[in-house]
């Protein structure tokens, strides 16, 4: 069978620019070959080669000291946590696929990610996910019945995908985030994180270092799935495209992976390794060129060697195969039995394919015949950098000239609350979070339901060491972890936007006792060639770069996806955020709902921004969910006054004084004093509900919508034993921080007063929208 | 004591069940690789759960023919106690071990979620240190967790005081609610005509710690090694 | 030689997927169907020609692993 000629259409078709062809043959002084092409085309696409948002992602802050490998060195970013033990973590998307096939759409993006971690040498410990859909009910920006049901499909798929991995592979998934908004409807976003635990002396590297050392292929069989599956996800999704790649969707095999991770992790500890890198994205393609880049070296591999599962599959398919679960080892020589005994013993599949060599080039050799001839450094490295021209969006006039002139004010908050607790962006999402196994390992001690997960590490959390020697077993560390983004606020000003989902994660985990160690980040943005859409991109960089540096919380790693767009518009630009801070003592550990009876109620921050003309309400919930307006300059993120209210709490939280701690975002004041009261689940259907007695009649300059519903920033919510109220107010005073005291908790109803009115709600009436609102979505 | 903690390909939570043993309750515990043939010097073995080979063609099916089980059976016909957890204790239904099936949750999805359970049976080596008043808040995990055996096993079970747990509510009632998966009667944990083999769905691996929210799964495993200490003294006398 | 092996669930075991399944169908249109069950089908490619020895065979192994007794029917068919 021969190769397809190289024509201008074949060019365009692997999503290469004449230009980018032109490259190509001044980097090899002559033509192609088709699998190089093929080759080429995966490396420079965006998913892989980062094109369009290098410069940009230049920008973030990856520097501190604790960080042991940085941004873009390897395949994940690691982080010191004390003690000689250390953090592995990062955030990926699998927007795409999830839109075609969204069960093993979801299934491979956990796969991937966790890989992702074990290649580094790391015990993966858990899995977090943040996952956006078009609407699941009426009366949120959707009503056409078939397209609800196709959202609800798309979102039942991605849950049950999640959870078959995360439960089958053996790691507790245990926090994330659900938005449902229009602007997802046909494009998904399922972007996956995981995080793993190492010894610093554990850090494996992706380098074929060593010339002569032989390369070795281990886990299953390479098939026909996912080809080209890279530029799949740097293309626009049209039906078109989605036709075409419905065979590419890969498989993900949880067990498969589990056996090996448990079997790379154990040939860690041998020391027979040189390097490890996962096949992900571009599968063999990838994983040989960026060793041999990493190493400076060269790499050369026979493809009758490598396991297949598919009769007469060609080089270019092996090339570009994404199979999953497959790994690439390049092994110290001598030691080729240790990789045999070791994946022998997990009855799993391996093969010799290949050498290191000296020369840096990539040779892959077909039945001993050249078919790809390619200097390895260079297609790693040197794919082409585009700065996007960028244009300040049309819509931003009419966002910023909005007023609140024409807008009543709230009517009913009794109703209003009530509808905001059952909206599915804001309800609870135990409907999701039941289906994932959330404590295997014995490592979660605040599971899914409040501000941030915390996970407790200990020796069993470590891959097996060198020495066979266990960590002492009164070393325990615990690590929160939350993802965030508020893409509407990103949508109406990407600025703003891009430092608010960094300050609400580092304020989800200053609520749980943690302080930020380093932020990954997934940024979902649509097609980079729209001036203005490609501006949303850059200026929402430019908020989360700015407000990383600000929170102490650097960037280790992350994920780009563009091309999020449908025939129906591009998504709301998404800068989700995944960050991770460290709890130095248990007794630190913070939740988010009330605890006892006599509990005083304190508000630390100002209830509304006397700045803010829209009075916190520009983009929220509550102006989008009771009058269809989705504008209005979201309300500002003051850094400053943020950083010191974390600290300030973070102050308190050590002190002993803190019984529980919620900070405002979606819905807010009212939401977060709801959820307060109703959000600890003790049992299977068995909630553990408390009321709360409230006066916020001290407020008279705000409109009552923006008190109770308004999203200003930089408030949390505490409650605190009454003996504790004035040491927690003097020391808010001292470090400059608002603290009023607006109430206490105990009785059946949460009651609210205002300078207007008073309001009360039965607790079981607010629990019971929040808690079933996505369930009765979903039956 | 020493524990034998069975290590199956897929299998999640043994490491969980080595980490009570050693460290919460301190008696030593090993993994036991599913390819070994003897459990010599151990005094109980624990089937951990997890998915053992991918729950492929069902849950338990093809870990019930490892070479570890030949010498699981041999132990627990000398009267050797054997607990199995949640895909433990699929594996134990699937070996004859224990009566009965596992099969799909009624809901047809993964159910994770602390249940309140109520003791049934108290002349049991892993029930026997349970205060008999006490309901126990433990955590379940699992898709394939409908207890299910015809009419006739389960009139035989009740008959001989072989169902040891049951679902209740926080106040100890027996109720279609605080069934997480349609189990018959409720059935969270039986064991057999000899009783020293049990199998439950809970895992009380994931509750011996207060740390982790509650600790009274820690009760069963003490029953156990209350019950070892008694034997071994009742061996010595 | 292919074995062509059906496992259903007992009669007797509640079929929740079967009964989802059936409620799917009603509300797709298609009226007055009757009862659903969901089973497993599987292909064993068999080498040789002599069917009565491996009807045996299969017959073992779908007794002692492919199905399990207490919940599962199996039939089969070798060609």
């Amino acid at each position: 069978m021969s190769d397809p000629a190289i024509t201008p259409e074949l060019v365009k078709k692997h999503n290469l620019t004449p230009e980018e062809y032109v490259k190509i043959k001044a980097i090899l002084g002559r033509e192609p070959s088709y699998t190089e092409l093929g080759i080429f085309s995966v490396m420079w696409s965006e998913h892989c080669s980062y094109k369009n948002t290098r410069p940009l992602l230049k920008t973030f802050p990856t520097k501190s000291p604790k960080i042991l490998v940085g941004a873009g060195e390897e395949n994940a970013g690691i982080i010191d946590i004390g003690d000689g033990l250390a953090i592995a973590f990062k955030i990926e998307s699998h927007n795409h696929p999830s839109a075609v096939e969204p069960f093993q759409g979801a299934t491979t993006g956990v796969g991937g990610i966790v890989r992702d971690i074990f290649t580094m040498g790391a015990r993966p410990i858990c899995s977090v996910n943040s996952l956006r859909f078009g609407p699941i009910t009426k009366g949120s920006g959707e009503d056409d019945p078939q397209v609800l049901s196709n959202n609800r499909r798309l979102f039942s798929g991605v849950v049950a995908g999640i959870a078959h991995y995360g439960n089958c592979f053996g790691i507790p998934t245990v926090a994330g985030e659900v938005y449902f908004d229009k602007s997802y409807e046909g494009n998904p976003l399922v972007n996956a994180f995981c995080l793993g635990v190492l010894r610093h002396e554990q850090i494996a590297r992706g380098a074929a270092k060593g010339v002569g050392n032989p390369v070795f292929y281990v886990g299953p069989a390479t098939g026909r799935d996912g080809l080209a599956g890279a530029a799949f996800a740097s293309q626009d999704l049209t039906d078109e495209s989605a036709q075409q790649q419905r065979g590419a969707v890969q498989v993900g095999d949880p067990f498969m992976e589990k056996l090996v991770c448990e079997a790379c992790l154990e040939l860690l500890a041998t020391d027979a390794v040189a390097g490890i890198q996962d096949m992900g994205a571009a599968g063999l393609t990838c994983s040989t060129c960026e060793t041999a880049a990493r190493a400076g070296t060269g790499i050369e591999i026979e493809l009758d060697k490598v396991p297949q599962r598919a009769p007469n599959m060609t080089p270019y398919e092996i090339m570009l195969s994404e199979s999953q679960e497959r790994m690439l080892i390049i092994v110290e020589k001598g030691r080729e039995d240790e990789v045999k005994r070791i994946f022998d013993k997990w009855d799993l599949p391996w093969s010799h394919i290949g050498e290191v060599t000296g020369d840096g080039r990539m040779i892959v050799r077909c039945h001993g015949k050249v078919v790809a001839d390619l200097p390895a450094a260079i297609l790693a490295n040197e794919a082409p950098v585009y700065h996007r021209e960028s244009r300040e969006p049309a819509y931003l006039k009419k966002v910023r000239e909005f007023t609140l002139a024409g807008v009543p004010d709230s009517k009913d908050p009794v109703a209003e609350l009530k509808t905001l607790l059952a909206e599915p962006t804001i309800a609870s999402k135990n409907w999701v979070y039941r289906q994932y196994d959330h404590m295997v390992r014995d490592g979660s001690v605040v599971c899914p339901g409040s501000d941030a997960a915390v996970l407790r590490i200990k020796a069993d959390s470590l891959p097996v060491s060198k020495d066979g020697k266990e960590l002492d077993p009164k070393i325990e560390k615990f690590i929160a972890i939350t993802v965030d983004c508020n893409a509407g606020y990103v949508y109406l000003d990407p600025y703003e936007g891009g430092k608010i989902a960094v300050a609400e994660a580092a304020r989800n985990l200053a609520c749980s006792g943690a302080t930020p160690l380093g932020t990954t980040d997934n940024l979902n943005f649509a097609n980079p060639f729209n001036p203005e859409l490609f501006w949303q991109l850059k200026e929402s960089v430019r908020g989360v770069a700015e407000a990383c540096r600000f929170f102490n919380a650097p960037v280790t790693g992350g994920n780009c996806s563009l091309y999020n767009q449908s025939p129906n518009g591009p998504i709301d630009p998404t800068p989700t955020i995944g960050m991770v801070g460290q709890i130095e003592k248990p007794e630190h550990i913070t939740t988010q709902w009330f605890k006892n009876a006599g509990d005083v109620v304190i508000l630390l921050g100002d209830a509304v921004n006397s700045k803010d003309p829209l009075q916190g309400l520009g983009g929220s919930a509550f102006l989008e969910k009771f009058h269809g307006l989705k504008t209005g300059t979201p309300p500002v993120c003051d850094m400053e006054k943020e950083k010191t209210l974390h600290e300030t709490l973070h102050g308190l939280i050590i002190s002993g004084l803190i019984k529980s701690a919620h900070d405002c975002s979606e819905g807010g004041l009212a939401v977060t004093l709801a959820e307060s009261c109703i959000s600890h689940q003790d049992a299977r259907e068995t909630p553990s509900l408390i009321g709360a007695q409230i006066d916020l009649s001290g407020i008279v300059d705000a409109r009552l919508d923006a008190l109770l519903f308004g999203e200003t920033q930089g408030r949390i919510v505490i409650s605190v034993a009454p003996d504790d109220v004035v040491k927690v107010t003097e020391r808010a005073k001292i470090m400059g921080v608002p603290a009023t005291k607006i109430g206490s908790v105990g009785g059946a109803d949460l009651t609210i007063k205002t300078s207007k009115s008073s309001y009360a709600w039965p607790v079981a009436d607010l629990h019971r929208p929040w808690w079933n609102s996505i369930a009765e979505a979903m039956k | 004591m020493n524990f034998a903690v069975l290590q199956f390909p897929g299998s999640n939570c043994d490491q969980d069940c080595v980490h009570v043993i050693k460290n919460v309750l301190g008696h030593s515990a090993r993994l036991v690789w599913h390819k070994d043939n003897s459990l010599a010097g151990y005094d109980a073995v624990l089937v951990p759960g997890g998915f053992s080979y991918g729950d492929y063609l069902r849950t338990g099916a093809i870990a019930r023919f490892s070479p570890i089980m030949h010498a699981v059976q041999g132990f627990a016909a000398n009267g050797g106690p054997v607990l199995g957890i949640c895909n433990g204790f699929q594996i134990l239904c699937e070996a004859g071990l224990l009566p009965g099936a596992l099969i799909r949750n009624r809901s047809l999805q993964f159910r994770c979620e602390h249940i309140y359970l109520k003791t049934a049976t108290f002349d049991t080596p892993f029930t026997s240190k349970i205060p008999h008043d006490k309901l126990l808040r433990i955590p379940i995990a699992h898709g394939e967790g409908c207890y299910f055996a015809d009419d006739a096993t389960i009139a035989k079970l009740e008959a001989n005081h072989q169902v040891l747990w049951q679902y209740v509510t926080a106040q100890g009632e027996l109720t279609k609610m605080s069934n997480p998966n349609g189990s018959i009667h409720n059935i969270a944990g039986i064991c057999n005509e000899g009783r020293n083999v049990a199998g439950l769905m809970p895992h009380p691996e994931r509750a011996s710690e207060s740390l982790l929210g509650s600790d009274d799964g820690r009760l069963i495993f003490e029953s156990l090694v209350n019950w070892l200490n008694n034997r071994s003294k009742t061996k010595a006398a | 030689m292919k074995a062509k092996i059906t496992i259903t669930p007992k009669k007797a075991v509640l079929d929740p997927q079967g009964k989802t399944v059936q409620n799917a169908l009603e509300q797709m249109g298609y009226k007055g169907i009757g009862s659903v069950r969901v089973g497993k089908y599987i292909e064993i490619e068999l080498p040789g020609t002599d069917k009565s020895a491996w009807s045996k065979q299969i017959d073992e192994a779908c007794h002692r692993i492919l199905s399990n007794p207490v919940i599962e029917d199996y039939k089969f068919e070798i060609e």
